[in-house]
């Protein structure tokens, strides 16, 4: 049981990345690269507002929230928008993204150099829970809350609002779309924002989960939450959630019951048992994209 | 007779190095039905996607409403009453009908709700089916779609592309009857037709487009009956379509 809510609290982080992940790739067809390295900028942010500024670890929360969103935007702005019209835009937004991903490290290795970061002491609320036997922290239940919120949020946007109705007439045809007068570059800006403001809660609810930001946890949650987008069906939301909740609780099962080194093997080789079985990944349309 | 409320003078439409429109000109009046005619390949689509703001022109000058739209983008225009009916319907297959029909209302605020229910009267069978996806639609009931999605907007100007593409002789008939209708509403449109012969029949004023140019303009009545334009441009009926 103890396992089982250890493996729900990392997964859902896992999910929320990995939702913002799959966002923008399932509404404008791009793979951001660069989602990562918000993950990771938005960890040392978030420590940052907590030990200079002196906001508490939950006030940090929408602060870094909203620096994601700006990130995204930038994101957007130099990565992606000027090769839009390129015959190669997925190729080249790929390796521009990766471009800025490089940067952003590399700004945060000038800022805060190669040293693990730590909340300062004293950050973190004691609180915690007994439930059925298991010991649960407040932190745990409030990275917990804060994903599923935020995962609401987002299904409520794109489903029922009228910037969520743009986007999927931008998925599923951007001339229509355009013939039916959205703006799609406008739409577009707001799917990166979004997208990245919730990485970037996925990054700091990590740093907060471990208490600690490394530079290398962009790489290391990168190939996860392509893994969780594959095994979910590219572009597919409560994919990406189920995804990540099986990812989270396959590593910490791994680490639990066969030993910490074997944890990558077990959940990567669940997620191709996965896709052995469904192609598509789990709620992956079966159609196959048109080019 | 009414002035001019869409004005398209020496349009240039390129591909690259191909030059698709070759300096174009031809103007709507308020309340008209205005054809293109002309073969595949002729340029039609191209004039009316620089028109409408999806294509930016190589060159020439476009108003609309007395100002000059020749740059601005589509979304722009569909606000201020330019609303296009695209070649090959583009609806959004996987929302449902009545999504279609809010994204037509995209720019209309409030006032979609009511043209909304004004369509599901008009169009009874996207009453029935409005929670379904558009996809499942047959193609007249799909072009039937695209056409009340776009009057959703509340057009001024109406660019219809192609419309009978694809369709049965009877779907075409109603296709035609509702374009009528919504000529006699108020509302300006600019057709674009193969169906060279129907699209006059329809029209207030056409001219023939052949690679890129027009090589005829007049009332629509004067071409039709002008036995050697029909052959020259168009192909007279059941005959080898020449280009
Ligand atoms: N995206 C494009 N890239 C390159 N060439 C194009 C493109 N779109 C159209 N063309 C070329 O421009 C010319 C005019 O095409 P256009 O689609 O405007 O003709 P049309 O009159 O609408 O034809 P149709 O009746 O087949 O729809 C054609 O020679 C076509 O091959
Ligand atoms: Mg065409």
């Amino acid at each position: 049981m103890q396992q089982f809510l250890n493996g729900i609290s990392i997964g859902s982080i896992y999910a929320l990345f990995a939702i913002g992940f799959t966002l923008v790739f399932g509404i404008l067809d791009r793979l951001n690269l660069a989602h990562p390295s918000v993950f990771a900028v938005s960890a040392f942010v978030g420590i940052e507002l907590v030990e200079r500024v002196g906001l508490s670890i939950w006030t940090a929360l929408p602060v870094v929230f909203l620096v994601g969103g700006l990130l995204g935007l930038v994101i957007e702005r130099v990565a992606f928008r000027p090769l839009k019209n390129r015959p190669d835009a997925h190729f080249a937004g790929l390796i521009s993204s990766i471009a800025i991903a490089g940067m952003l490290i590399a700004l945060l290795q000038w800022r805060y150099g190669p040293d693990t970061r730590r909340f300062p002491p004293g950050s973190f609320p004691g609180t915690d829970f007994e439930v059925v036997g298991a010991r649960v922290t407040l932190v745990q239940v409030v990275i917990v809350a804060v994903s599923i919120a935020l995962m609401v949020a987002l299904t409520y946007l794109v489903t029922r609002t009228r910037l969520g109705r743009g986007m999927r007439a931008i998925a599923e045809n951007p001339t229509a779309a355009r013939v039916l007068g959205v703006n799609v570059d406008r739409v577009t800006a707001w799917t990166f924002a979004i997208s990245s403001a919730l990485g970037a809660v996925a990054g700091v609810l990590f740093a907060i989960n471990v208490n600690t930001a490394q530079l290398g946890m962009g790489a290391a949650i990168e190939l996860k939450g392509l893994a969780v987008i594959i095994v979910g069906g590219m572009g597919s939301l409560p994919g990406a959630l189920i995804g990540g909740l099986l990812l989270g609780l396959a590593e910490v099962f791994a680490v639990e019951y066969v030993g910490s080194s074997w944890r990558d093997v077990i959940a990567f080789g669940l997620l191709f048992a996965i896709l052995l079985l469904r192609p598509q990944g789990l709620l992956g349309a079966r159609k196959v994209r048109e080019v | 007779m009414s002035e001019s409320i869409l004005g398209v003078s020496d349009l240039r439409v390129r591909y690259g190095r191909v030059e698709a429109v070759r300096g174009v000109s031809f103007e709507a009046r308020r309340g008209q039905l205005v054809t293109l005619v002309g073969a595949n390949g002729a340029g039609k689509s191209s004039v009316l996607n620089a028109v409408s703001g999806l294509l930016r022109p190589a060159g020439g000058r476009i108003t609309f409403e007395g100002q000059d739209v020749t740059r601005v983008p589509a979304h722009k225009l569909v606000r201020r009453g330019l609303v296009q009916v695209p070649e090959g319907r583009q609806i959004l297959a996987t929302l449902t009908i009545e999504e279609n029909l809010r994204m037509g209302g995209w720019h209309a605020g409030g006032r979609a709700r009511e043209a909304i229910d004004a369509m599901y009267a008009r169009f009874p069978v996207l009453a029935e089916r409005r929670g379904l996806p558009a996809g499942s639609l047959s193609g007249g009931e799909q072009q039937m779609l695209a056409i009340a999605r776009a009057l959703v907007a509340g057009p001024t100007v109406m660019l219809m592309d192609e419309p009978s593409m694809g369709l049965a002789p009877k779907i075409v008939d109603e296709v035609f009857r509702v374009i009528e209708e919504i000529r006699r509403s108020g509302t300006t449109v600019v057709l674009v037709e193969q169906n060279a012969r129907r699209a006059l029949r329809a029209a207030d004023h056409g001219y023939v487009l052949q690679t890129g140019e027009v090589v005829q303009s007049g009332p629509a009545d004067e071409l039709l009956a002008d036995e050697r334009i029909i052959a020259a441009y168009l192909g007279g009926d059941g005959a080898v379509d020449q280009r």
